[in-house]
């Protein structure tokens, strides 16, 4: 049997994490989307982190004193009115987003969902990233019927349109809280990468560093973990933004339509389903409905462009190279 | 022929799991189900629990027995009435045009418009209209849908009230020019946030694949073949970076009916999307099941298509 020089073992390219982070790191930092996705990122965790150190006011109690209210209602008594305490309309410099129709402050619900929203929608992509390469490598590096069956999951998953199966499963799920609507996202949302994965995982099957590592008699979790998984790293990250835009959007429809709202618990899906259910633009409350949307939008657009920019960093045919001069003559 | 008969096989395959999954869901809840349900509807009688229980299997039915009468009811298109007494089917019928002309037309225009202007990007890559136009679709993309429909329907319904804000026509419909025109008139807003959001995912996979198509071997040489710079966009390139688009319409279709969900909700449109929220919301589980098959349903169908047409572009899948 042929001896195999140590060289010829290694993969050819990203041979620890470290490099592979390295790598990354360089690959953000000159792209500039990628620097726009990444800073937008940072200050949302910042928030997300730190919500006490931008709005102290708490979020989940009236701002206006509960005395206070029972004296207006004294007074309009007192002076023979209809007691219209139920709304107040505080000034702009303290509450810049004015407050909602049960005088809780409007930014400070924004500022402390940030945490729980951001935080759900790491936890699902994550998930389901995890899922999507489990499956995807396995089929692909397994192969035959293991493969065979994977992959008629992963179609079948495919092709049940997700949003209508969110809404169905999470009716049976109410009361299940914030850990109710993660599984059932999760569950719905892994087949795309899945069938992505699959397909990276097929291309590098054959590779030699891959049959070096089998001839070396390295066990199948080995291979998977050690030797595929770094090559296949950068696809890993898009796969994993790429379903937080989708997590982010899909999150706040559900729970806009009143799917999936978590009683004690905000976040900014649920605020706009309040916010909507309750009327505010018509009861002059734009930035109640408003603020939750942009932020919503903004964290889409972050993810997005980290996303956008990922792709034409693992895809070196799409970075900008300039005109092409034989497009521009032809 | 023996990959139409393969894509066959999975169809009804993927049909039979949907099925299957439509069955089983509600019986895997924790709870009695049918008496969870009874209990969310508004002045419930006594018969709304038997029809409910009956549903559920709930009576000492064997599951079996209930899993054959399931499907029988389903391919005899017998989803029973709904928690007020009306066929499924009926309810079904009177939102189905709505959303069939909303969602088809939508569709086929983003399908087009993304084609083309993803096309059209690569083809001119790096000018200013595509380096404008490509990252800005993209973005809007990434907009949650009922993002979208808020804001369109808060500058051009409520703002400027260009567009009417809700319902899908004003007098009832009739087979007059009036009231095509009133009917159009009601769905430019929710049809163009369709579009909006269903176009960009176009645009960008068929300028990616475009971008790679156009570097190929068989592009250079019908360049030096001196052949029209149409022709090689259209039946070289395009012909070829177009096959991904085909595949991906399917789950794209799936994603529209999902957002078609929440901009009907939005704009008050009475089709199935309407439907199912109202549904799902008065937990009126006879008609949720049948539309969430229906749109499995319509899915499957869109996924058959595109096969076919991948067959007919492309005649290396035919044998695979």
């Amino acid at each position: 049997m042929e001896v195999i020089s140590a060289s010829a073992t290694r993969p050819p390219a990203a041979t620890s994490p470290r490099d592979a982070v390295a790598r990354v790191s360089k690959a953000i930092l000159r792209n500039r989307k990628a620097t726009l996705g990444l800073v937008m990122f940072l200050l949302l965790l910042f928030v997300a982190l730190f919500p006490d150190l931008i709005r102290s006011v708490p979020w989940n109690e009236s701002v206006v004193p509960r005395d206070v209210i029972s004296q207006c209602q004294q007074d309009a008594v007192a002076l023979g009115r209809v007691p219209n305490c139920a709304q107040f309309a505080p000034s702009w410099p303290q509450y810049p987003l004015g407050t909602t129709q049960l005088n809780y402050d409007v930014l400070s619900q924004v500022v402390h969902a940030t945490g729980t929203t951001l935080g759900a929608t790491v936890l699902i992509s994550l998930l389901v990233t995890a899922i999507s390469v489990f499956i995807g490598v396995t089929a692909a590096y397994v192969g035959g019927t293991v493969d065979s069956v994977l992959s008629f999951v992963t179609d079948v998953f495919l092709v049940i349109p997700a949003l209508p199966l969110l809404i169905v499963l999470s009716t049976y799920l109410e009361g299940g809280g914030i850990a109710a609507i993660v599984l059932v996202m999760t569950l719905t949302s892994w087949a795309f990468g899945a069938r992505q994965l699959r397909a990276q995982g097929l291309s590098i099957r054959t590779k030699e560093f891959l049959e070096a590592a089998r001839v070396r008699g390295e066990r199948p979790w080995y291979i998977i973990l050690v030797e595929i998984m770094p090559n296949m790293l950068s696809l890993v990250v898009a796969a994993f933004l790429g379903t937080s835009v989708y997590v982010v959007a899909t999150m706040a429809g559900l729970q806009f339509l009143g799917f999936g709202n978590v009683g004690d618990s905000i976040t900014w899906g649920t605020m706009i389903y309040q916010a909507q259910q309750a009327m505010a633009l018509e009861s002059g409350s734009f930035w109640w409905l408003m603020a939750p949307i942009l932020a919503v939008a903004y964290m889409g657009t972050s993810f997005a462009l980290l996303n956008y920019a990922f792709d034409e960093i693992a895809n070196p045919a799409l970075r900008k190279t300039g005109r092409r001069r034989g497009n521009r003559a032809a | 022929m023996r990959f139409i008969v393969r894509r066959m096989g999975l169809f009804l395959l993927t049909l039979w799991v949907a099925l299957t999954l439509n069955f089983i869901i509600p019986r895997l809840m924790p709870g009695d189900a049918a008496l969870a349900m009874w209990s969310h509807i508004h002045n419930a009688t006594p018969q709304q629990l038997k029809a409910l229980e009956a549903m559920f299997g709930t009576a000492n039915q064997n599951p079996i027995l209930a899993y054959i009468a399931y499907v029988g009811n389903c391919l005899t298109l017998n989803f029973g009435v709904t928690t007020d007494q009306v066929p499924v089917m009926t309810k079904i019928m009177q939102g189905l045009p709505w959303t069939l002309g909303l969602v088809g037309v939508s569709t086929v225009i983003a399908f087009s418009l993304g084609t083309l202007v993803g096309m059209y990007g690569a083809w001119r890559r790096g000018s200013w209209s595509d380096n404008l136009i490509s990252p800005l679709l993209f973005i809007v993309t990434t907009f949650p849908v009922f993002f979208l429909g808020l804001v369109i329907l808060l500058i051009f319904g409520v703002e400027l009230q260009w567009f009417p804000q809700n319902h899908p026509y004003s007098n009832p419909p009739g087979l007059t020019l009036e009231s095509a025109a009133d009917i159009i008139y009601h769905a430019v807003l929710p049809g163009l946030t369709l579009v909006l959001t269903a176009s960009g995912g176009w645009i960008y996979t068929m300028r990616n694949n475009m971008i790679a198509t156009l570097s190929e071997d068989y592009v250079r040489m019908a360049r030096a073949k001196g052949l029209s710079s149409w022709r090689i966009m259209l039946n070289y390139s395009a012909r070829n970076a177009i096959l991904p688009n085909l595949t991906g319409f399917a789950m794209q279709v799936g994603f529209i009916l999902g957002g078609s969900i929440l901009i009907e909700y939005i704009y008050s449109y009475q089709g199935l999307g309407y439907l199912f929220y109202q549904g799902t919301e008065s937990r009126d589980l006879p008609l949720q099941q049948a539309l969430f098959l229906l749109y499995t349903m319509a899915v499957l169908v869109c996924v058959l298509v595109a096969d076919l047409l991948t067959a007919w572009l492309d005649p290396r899948t035919r044998d695979a």
